[in-house]
């Protein structure tokens, strides 16, 4: 018997759904596997719901709850929305409670909760990020969270996909970020229409697991549901020394001759660093291009900038180096077990001695909501978004670049292509 | 109800709406900064019954659902747009709070007074006469607008659950 040919996407949601087959635009009802939230769209907003609706968890095991978004605690509000996170999270029962030790979608891979083939919702628009690791992971709102946690099920239209097909190599220097600052301009912040995008090619397999998860979180900006990559011995290694066990490659990825919404085909080679203009991450040119823009900001974090690949590159292009004078460079990495391993091999060490002044392993300014910049100042960020006032005040002009080029032009003052700068 | 129109762009973002440095606020201050950096006079002035009409992708960005609650705060009775980000139309409906794509939407003008009727994915411009179509929303999310929204919606559902047979 020949089944139809399907993509990743359906094969995981016609297996949470408990379906042979689904088709694209139907309506279907999942059950979720894991459902991740923190501190900001978790407990402060899920309890009040929980208690109006007399219900519980429906399975506490499958709940992953993490504190990065008010951490550190820098106001009243702020150590209150931590304290019920705290309390809510004993009441319910919740064991997977990592509370202060990183960015939930980087602490979520690197404790070992996520499995290729799995079907997870979480609570931050940047939840694409387990599709780095062949999970089927998008956003939810909060109330849409109550649901969840209530019922163990939630409905989508069952997506198309937009295959991304890059061959080839990368050159040195060029990044996960710049593939996705150069998809956002190219298609727009609604170019993923919300199907799923799955990225493959020779490019993309080369890539380690961190530089996937920027390209699979960044899916958000794209506009898509999620952003898959098919499992592969890359992605068992690093799940493997998570601590994740029965992991499953073989069956999750798309089907040679799957139909498609778009396929697009790039040539890797010919992309170069691109930088991102207030106020999109669709709006980036090549990094040649920004003249003498000034940098009072460089910033190097965020789940999408400061993992332990992310602060590798800035130390290449920093090592022996220093932020020109009157430049602030900011460091806040995306986990304290990637912080602690930059610093065990000396990555945290050229880094600090480049003039970076460390922050602590949250969100910080990448949210807005601890950390804020500006007003008039111009930044250089790693991070993923660049809307008007996200990171500050709104007089704050942010640019938005991969972490070589954050450090490139941390040293030269201005923005620039951080090639000249390799060693 | 008829309201009058506030007229935005596309692709506005939900650091616009919901302003992350009002996120540890309650939604009474967080709506007082609700697209401020877009339309200052927005906040003070928009009225219980106005309609939103935006252009592509409204709601891009942040999942957080505050974007669609500081808007139904203000009262306003209906979004429109010829697209809204995904997660943003699931968080808005959820809400209660009508999200219609309306391919014409970008015919509407700053002011003018509509009625919509979310049921019949209808639009009314009472100003200029003349009516626009839009899509069906979905009949499940229909139904849960109907019950006010989700958190409704799910009472409702746990109520059945518990009753005695």
């Amino acid at each position: 018997m020949s089944a139809a040919p399907r993509t990743l996407a359906q094969k995981i949601i016609a297996r949470a759904a408990g379906r042979n087959a689904v088709a694209p635009g139907e309506i279907v009802t999942c059950k979720v596997d894991l459902a991740m939230f923190h501190d900001s769209s978790g407990p402060r907003r899920l309890r009040p719901m929980l208690e109006k609706l007399g219900a519980r968890v429906w399975d506490p095991e499958r709940v992953v709850l993490i504190t990065d978004h008010y951490l550190p605690a820098e106001d009243e509000e702020s150590r209150n929305i931590i304290r019920i996170t705290r309390e809510w999270a004993r009441e319910a029962g919740i064991r997977n409670f990592h509370d202060g030790i990183g960015i939930c979608h980087v602490v979520l891979a690197e404790r070992g909760h996520l499995r290729p083939g799995m079907f997870a919702v979480g609570g931050d628009s940047h939840s694409p990020t387990g599709g780095a690791f062949g999970a089927y992971m998008f956003g939810i709102g909060a109330t849409e969270m109550v649901g969840v946690l209530v019922t163990g099920e939630i409905w989508l239209r069952v997506p198309q996909t937009l295959l991304m097909r890059w061959n080839g190599r990368f050159a040195p220097g060029v990044t996960a970020k710049d593939v996705m600052l150069f998809l956002c301009t190219r298609f727009g912040l609604d170019g993923g229409q919300y199907q799923a995008v799955e990225y493959a090619g020779s490019a993309i397999r080369a890539l380690p697991m961190q530089e996937r998860m920027t390209l699979a979180n960044m899916t958000a900006e794209l506009g898509g549901q999620t952003g898959l990559i098919a499992p592969d011995e890359t992605t068992r290694r690093y799940l493997e020394e998570a601590g994740a066990r029965d992991i499953e490659i073989a069956p999750w990825k798309s089907d040679a001759d799957a139909p498609l919404l778009a396929r697009h085909e790039f040539d890797a080679a010919s992309l170069a660093p691109q930088v991102a203009a207030p106020f999109s991450p669709a709006l980036a040119r090549p990094a040649t291009e920004f003249g003498d823009t000034r940098v009072d900001i460089a910033y190097i974090g965020a789940c999408t900038g400061a993992k332990l690949e992310d602060l590798r590159m800035a130390a290449r292009v920093l090592r022996g180096r220093k932020a020109a004078p009157g430049v602030e460079l900011m460091l806040a990495p995306a986990s304290l077990k990637d912080q602690e391993a930059a610093r065990a091999e000396g990555t945290l060490g050229i880094l600090e001695a480049a003039g970076a002044r460390l922050f602590a392993t949250a969100c910080g300014a990448c949210a807005g909501y601890g950390n804020r910049l500006g007003p008039n100042v111009n930044v250089i960020s790693t991070t993923a978004r660049n809307f008007k006032g996200r990171m500050g005040d709104p007089t704050a002009e942010v640019y938005l670049g991969s972490p070589y080029t954050v450090a490139a032009s941390a040293i030269a003052g201005k923005i620039v292509d951080p090639r000249e700068y390799l060693p | 109800m008829s309201g009058r129109a506030w007229i935005f762009g596309d692709n506005v973002d939900t650091d616009a709406i919901a302003p992350g440095a009002y996120m540890k606020s309650g939604i009474d201050e967080l709506a007082r900064h609700c697209l401020e950096t877009l339309d200052p006079a927005f906040a003070r002035e928009v009225r219980p019954g106005d309609v939103l009409v935006a252009g592509r992708n409204f709601g891009a960005g942040s999942s957080r659902e505050q974007a669609a609650q500081a808007l139904r705060h203000h009262g306003v009775a209906a979004l429109v747009a010829p697209s809204f980000a995904g997660l943003f139309y699931r968080n808005a409906l959820n809400l209660g709070l009508p999200a219609l794509v309306c391919p014409d939407a970008g015919t509407i003008r700053p002011g003018e007074r509509l009625r919509v009727d979310a049921e019949a994915g209808q639009i009314e411009n009472l100003s200029r006469g003349g009516t626009l179509a839009c899509e069906p929303i979905p009949a499940h999310l229909m139904q849960m607008l109907r019950d006010g929204g989700l958190l409704a919606h799910l009472e409702k559902r746990l109520a059945r659950g518990r009753r005695p047979a």
